[in-house]
């Protein structure tokens, strides 16, 4: 770890910070039993950048994601969060799972889940009280659904159940988040409000890896782009990698969209 | 009906069945929450299934019928039941509900075979062991009583202590292990807790019906609340209910087993609460759409 910082840097709230990436990822390779999942990645993200993780089904995405949280343990190769191991990096991670992953059927209200993004800082035991709750509301308005607070979350639109998932990575109060797929099967509304949010999001420095399925978004929603097919395709600016080579080099043969351009 | 109901207080007898049956109703109800939320409704009965052999092991090593060292059989033997649940689906291609299949038949096997050996020694101490299977409240007495208040006091403390990390573990794991919560200890602690719970209920509900305490008693609470804490509360209070209720009936000296008894309680208050549910009961659900399609006709809003 190289030198730590002490706050002058703009559009910081962190005072000590290491001066290192917010995401280093080295020599990555995750199998599953004897199925190699990904193949020796190697890319950074760079601080305050909006970042696209995009590949086909199966190309090893979420995988990457939860190797980088530790959650799959990698066969070789490793994730460093500002220079850390992510265990002693997670205070400044935020996370948003993707929607599928959970039971929206739990009983549980949209404040609810949020004030969970505080349950890392609250630390066992302790309960969350009326400082959380007026966070986690504050997050709730942040994405525009505070007036929905109390409903249980499956009466929610998919949308709004997006949004309130990421309310609870906004109260993880993070400076990298790590989202996975959180632009899928939501409406245009949702869809403006997210991108909106992650560019406010970029605004105050705050770096976000988006795991992404829709290409033709990439490069008016993106600074950067990873293109994995459980190989590293490239990565790099839009601007440079995202191309119909790098793309149907992931994908395998036509790649649609880019055909016109 | 009246008299039972005094007797309650007053007969001796009755009210440690009763109150045996209270701990264990408000004990799996609680837990069962957690089970049903989990999509573990399943383990719960292979687990109870489980429990079997360790008792009838626990017999033929001590020659004994104390409750603590029987119940303490079970323990072992459900743990192990857990181990090799895991130990299947971790380490071959056999999915989760075969594996619960396997260790339920297997243990609960077992444990039939070696009743039937213990039966044929001609053991003094042997009668009664057989009541594990379809539970027996008529033999509690203030021993066991005591062994399981003291029980789930530690079960019920703990999911107090733990409620917050219990519900995002229950919720959404990834999230929590994201978060540093050792997601797999804590799977452990509540797979436990639910052991403890089946502990309790074998002397009385018996080990085949024991999953449906768990199951049962949280079905019906998910019907009237959308508060995981809500829900907790009325199912522990469902499960004592139900507890209560099959304990009166089996003592009132008609010798009916009292594990079924219980569990057509639990189970009658489940289907009231799927018609009466103040949240997603039949009636309620059936009125608002009557009035909200009544509404749309009318070219108003709900």
């Amino acid at each position: 770890m190289r030198q730590v910082e002490m706050g002058n840097r703009s559009g910081r709230n962190l005072e000590a910070l290491p001066d290192e990436m917010p995401l280093e990822v080295s020599g990555l390779t995750v199998a599953y039993r004897d199925k190699p999942v990904l193949w020796d990645i190697t890319f950074e993200v760079p601080e305050g950048q909006l970042v696209a993780i995009v590949g086909p089904n199966g190309a090893g995405k979420t995988t990457l994601l939860k190797a980088v949280m530790g959650m799959i343990e990698p066969a070789a190769g490793r994730a460093l969060v500002y220079g850390m191991p992510f265990e002693k990096a997670r205070h400044l991670v935020g996370y948003v799972p993707q929607r599928g992953s959970v039971d929206w059927d739990f009983p549980t209200s949209a404040l609810d889940v949020v004030q969970m993004g505080l349950y890392g800082k609250l630390g066992w035991f302790r309960r969350p009280g009326r400082k959380e709750r007026e966070k986690a509301m504050e997050c709730l308005e942040q994405v525009g659904i505070a007036s929905f607070a109390d409903r249980q979350i499956s009466q929610l639109s998919g949308g709004q159940q997006q949004r309130v998932f990421l309310a609870r990575a906004l109260a993880q109060d993070a400076n990298l988040y790590l989202t996975d797929e959180p632009f899928a099967a939501v409406d245009y509304k949702t869809e403006r409000a997210i991108v909106e949010l992650l560019r406010e999001l970029k605004s105050q420095g705050k770096t976000v890896v988006v795991v992404h399925h829709d290409l033709g978004t990439v490069p008016e929603y993106f600074d950067r782009v990873v293109i994995l097919n459980k190989n590293l395709v490239a990565e790099g600016p839009v601007g440079k990698v995202f191309n119909k080579e790098n793309l149907s080099e992931a994908y395998g043969g036509n790649v649609s969209y880019l055909a016109g351009s | 009906m009246l008299d039972l109901f005094s007797a309650l207080f007053t007969d001796y007898t009755l009210r440690n069945v009763a109150l045996g049956c209270a701990v264990l109703g408000v004990v799996s109800g609680v837990l069962g929450c957690f089970a049903v939320l989990r999509r573990q409704g399943l383990l719960g009965d292979a687990l109870a299934h489980a429990t079997l052999p360790g008792v009838c092991v626990a017999f033929i090593l001590t020659g004994t019928r104390t409750p603590a060292i029987l119940l303490l059989g079970a323990a072992i033997s459900a743990s192990l039941g857990a181990l090799l649940i895991l130990a299947v689906v971790g380490g071959t291609r056999i999915k989760q509900d075969a594996a619960l299949g396997i260790v339920l038949s297997v243990f609960f096997g077992a444990g039939t075979v070696m009743l039937t050996y213990i039966a044929g020694t001609g053991n003094s101490g042997q009668s009664g062991l057989d009541r594990f299977i379809f539970g027996q409240a008529a033999t509690i007495v203030r021993e066991d009583v005591v062994t399981m208040g003291i029980l789930a006091g530690i079960a019920l403390v703990v999911v107090a202590v733990l409620f917050k990390e219990f519900k995002i573990l229950s919720f959404d794991p990834e999230f929590a292990a994201s978060m540093g919560y050792p997601v797999g200890k804590l799977n452990i602690l509540l797979t436990a807790l639910i052991v403890v719970a089946i502990v309790i209920g074998i002397q009385t509900v018996g080990v085949i019906l024991m999953a449906a305490m768990l199951i049962t008693p949280a079905a019906a609470a998910r019907q009237w609340t959308d508060k995981l804490s809500m829900m907790v509360f009325v199912s522990g209070f469902f499960g004592a209910l139900s507890g209560v209720s099959g304990a009166m009936v089996s003592a009132s000296g008609s010798n009916l087993p009292t594990g079924p008894i219980i569990v057509l309680a639990a189970t009658g208050i489940f289907l009231l609460s799927l018609v009466f549910g103040a949240r997603h009961g039949f009636l309620w659900s059936r009125l608002r759409e009557r009035r909200n399609r009544r509404a749309a006709l009318e070219g108003g809003s709900p």
